[in-house]
């Protein structure tokens, strides 16, 4: 394998690794603050994907501008990731957060099913394509490769953004202390006046959303079918997991190793490829039992 | 071979176990499995929507043998465990007089062996592993359609037709059970007839892969003559997409032996000049029924039903309503009155039947004889998507493994001679 190669295979990955992160990273913050394995965000995933279809299908077939499918993705994420993120935090999540892990796991997964089985009341079953944004862009050419503008260059900055902002919301605003404070105590954190529910609610919807926004920046560039959520669900806690869980800069960079990892797979032997994900995972876990950047019980953002 | 061997066997234990009339039931329960959830529903759905119209064709015009069907649906998609468990509902409990059975062929392998201990009537009516009949002998399953090999060597034999020159091909397939077997096959063709071309890449993506982009850059690296993918469903219609945005499709010659079920779907992303099959000789279009009006009547009635244009399923389960209503018309002709399932059975050995396309045979073991269809993509006045053209009907009886061989070790032994089956052609004009 050639530097050629390898830099194709480079750039492939980078456009895996960022989708994978972004849905990566709102299952890991919720973790990190709630607690909770949160199953039923791959149907966030899902069901991002299948509103930013429809919308975006809708505008194009009512001859609207079709930029305006870049604005209706992030519409479609938020709008799902609030009302499904925020109707499962009030009124199922809030109940169980003194309950046993394992029934919390169980609970997320039972939503998970219910929601697989709306999605295909809603959508049916046939795939479902919106490629538009990835047309718009066009195609940049490296080394004699085509590649989309979309997934080489739009998509890895979506993934930068998303880092960034983040961090600055987690770091530099009123919010995001809180939110750090009540990770780290929530009991000094509401006994200083942090109203923790509150900082649970907002939570769980931005996780939601980022899930929903993973699905509906994926959509141009694939079919929206039954089923992605669960394998996007797999993907992204054997990416958490490596990171350790609750940790975001750590997310992105494990995400990034098991893109690349796995498009080098695809040259050098395929057939290992879909194995790729969970090799890194048991590898990492064997090395670092709490992931890369995991500490026991330190602070989790 | 049955029928032969069961006077010896049954008559010494008793003559109940003879065929013979029995009372008239009030229904004739047909049991159909098939996937109504996960990715293979875009198989399983059309193939119940047809099932329903289908019934309700047969029930408008009498029934079998005067009685009316009525359908029980199991969804496959839904795990072994309890598909096998709800198969043995229906047959205990419902008491079905047949079961369709079903779309993938892990289906088959588990239902084969339990149907034979049930001794229920079962029609494999969708599911491609050709395994069954070469590993196993059965006395009550039946497949109403063609295997892997006669729709995996039809593909190889159009290719051969049309780009006998290519020199290099990868191959693009789903990693799981179909994905590799379609493969193994075709791969046992190309080093039999055409050791000299040289395999470039194997990638066997995951099941269900959201992203192809990796595979695409590999095969603009290799630029080989040919891409062959069996590929089907939201995979197939993700590869070809992202594939042609990037441009692929200039490079190689694509070979897709079930794009037929993703031709509406995919629209223009499907160019023009790809080699596309239909898992036997189904097309809407059908050049030998097309101004039929029995056919296009059903076509045109399934798309104001659905929405789509009948795919292959939609044919698939019409062979095996087909098959049935021979079997129970045969039956009652032997038994001189309403047959009973034993009768019914029987009937089954030898029985020739036409669903929405050419007659198919089953034969001495089992299998269904079914000509295969392919054609090349083109584009067609009154489509918004490329339709087929330059197709090509494959007889069944030359390309199906003969019975009582192993797929495989068979294709070993072929020889040039292979090439020379021709098929008949038509033209999308004509």
């Amino acid at each position: 394998m050639d530097s050629t190669l390898a830099l194709i295979a480079l750039l492939d990955g980078v456009s895996y690794a960022s989708l994978l992160f972004l849905v990566a990273v709102g299952l890991t913050l919720i973790f990190g603050v709630l607690g909770v394995l949160n199953v039923a965000h791959g149907s966030f995933y899902a069901i991002g994907a299948y509103m930013a279809v429809t919308l975006g299908r809708w505008l194009v077939a009512n001859d609207w501008n079709p930029w305006l499918t870049f604005p209706a993705l992030l519409i479609a994420a938020i709008a799902t990731g609030v009302v499904l993120g925020g109707l499962m935090e009030r009124f199922l999540l809030r109940r169980i957060y003194t309950k046993d892990p394992v029934l919390q796991l169980l609970i997320t997964f039972a939503v998970f099913m219910i929601l697989e089985n709306m999605q295909r009341m809603v959508w049916g079953v046939q795939p479902y394509f919106m490629s538009t944004p990835l047309q718009l862009l066009g195609n940049i050419s490296v080394l004699g490769i085509n590649y989309t503008a979309y997934q080489v260059v739009f998509l890895p900055i979506m993934a930068l953004l998303t880092l960034l902002g983040l961090r600055l919301f987690l770091r530099h605003t009123l919010a995001g202390a809180r939110i750090t404070a009540v990770t780290q105590d929530r009991e000094a954190a509401t006994a200083m006046g942090i109203d923790a529910r509150a900082v649970y609610f907002t939570t769980f919807m931005i996780g939601a959303c980022l899930a929903a926004m993973g699905g509906a920046l994926a959509a141009p560039t694939t079919s929206v079918v039954p089923g992605m959520g669960a394998q996007m669900i797999v993907l992204s806690f054997a990416v958490a997991a490596a990171a350790g869980l609750g940790n975001i800069e750590g997310a992105l960079v494990t995400a990034l190793l098991i893109g690349i990892a796995r498009s080098f797979a695809i040259y050098l032997f395929p057939e290992v490829e879909i194995l790729v994900p969970y090799l890194i995972m048991v590898l990492v876990l064997l090395w670092r039992p709490m992931g890369l950047f995991g500490m026991p019980e330190a602070r989790k953002i | 071979m049955s029928r032969l061997r069961m006077p010896l066997t049954a008559a010494a234990l008793t003559a109940l176990a003879l065929p013979a009339a029995a009372d008239t039931p009030d229904t004739i329960r047909v049991g159909i499995t098939t996937f109504l959830s996960g990715p293979a529903s875009v198989f399983g759905v059309p193939g119940r929507q047809a099932a329903e119209m289908l019934a309700e064709q047969i029930n408008d015009r009498g029934g079998l043998q005067g009685v009316p069907v009525e359908l029980f649906f199991v969804d496959e998609g839904t795990g072994m465990e309890t598909l096998l468990s709800e198969y043995r509902r229906l047959v205990d409990t419902v008491d079905v007089d047949v079961m369709f059975s079903g779309i993938s062929s892990g289906t088959c392998n588990n239902i084969a062996p339990l149907a034979e201990d049930l001794e229920i009537l079962n029609f494999m009516w969708d599911c491609g592993t050709q395994r069954i009949f070469e590993e196993g002998d059965y006395q009550w399953v039946f497949r109403t359609q063609a295997h892997a090999a006669p729709e995996v060597l039809s593909t190889f034999l159009y290719l051969m037709d049309h780009a006998p020159d290519f020199e290099t091909i990868a191959v693009v397939n789903q990693d799981y059970a179909w994905g590799r077997d379609s493969w193994a096959i075709f791969q046992a063709a190309l080093e039999t007839l055409r050791p000299d071309v040289e395999v470039v890449a194997e990638l066997f993506p995951a099941f269900g892969a959201a992203d192809f982009s990796t595979e695409i850059s590999r095969l603009q690296v290799l630029r080989p003559d040919v891409v062959l993918s069996t590929s089907w469903g939201g995979d197939l219609d993700t590869f070809v997409r992202q594939a042609n945005q990037r441009g692929l499709f200039n490079n190689s010659l694509f070979v897709l032996p079930l794009a037929e079920s993703s031709l509406e779907r995919l629209g223009f992303d499907l160019p023009e000049g790809v080699i596309v099959g239909a898992r036997g000789d189904h097309y809407f279009l059908h050049p030998e029924f097309r101004d039929d009006d029995d056919f296009t009547g059903f076509m045109d009635a399934f798309k104001e039903r659905t929405g789509d244009w009948p795919i292959y399923p939609v044919f698939h389960m019409a062979q095996a309503f087909a098959a049935l209503e021979a079997a129970y018309d045969a039956a009652a002709e032997a038994t001189g009155g309403f047959p009973d399932r034993v009768a019914v059975r029987d009937a089954m050995e030898g029985i020739s039947f036409s669903g929405l396309g050419r007659e198919v045979t089953i034969r001495d073991d089992n299998q269904g004889l079914e000509d295969q269809l392919l054609g090349v993509t083109r584009r067609a006045d009154g489509f918004d998507f490329n339709i087929m053209d330059d197709m090509i009907i494959y007889p069944a009886a030359d390309i199906t493994t003969p019975v009582g061989q192993e797929t495989l070790s068979w294709i070993r032994a072929l020889d040039e001679s292979f090439l020379e089956i021709s098929g008949d052609r038509f033209s999308h004009e004509d």
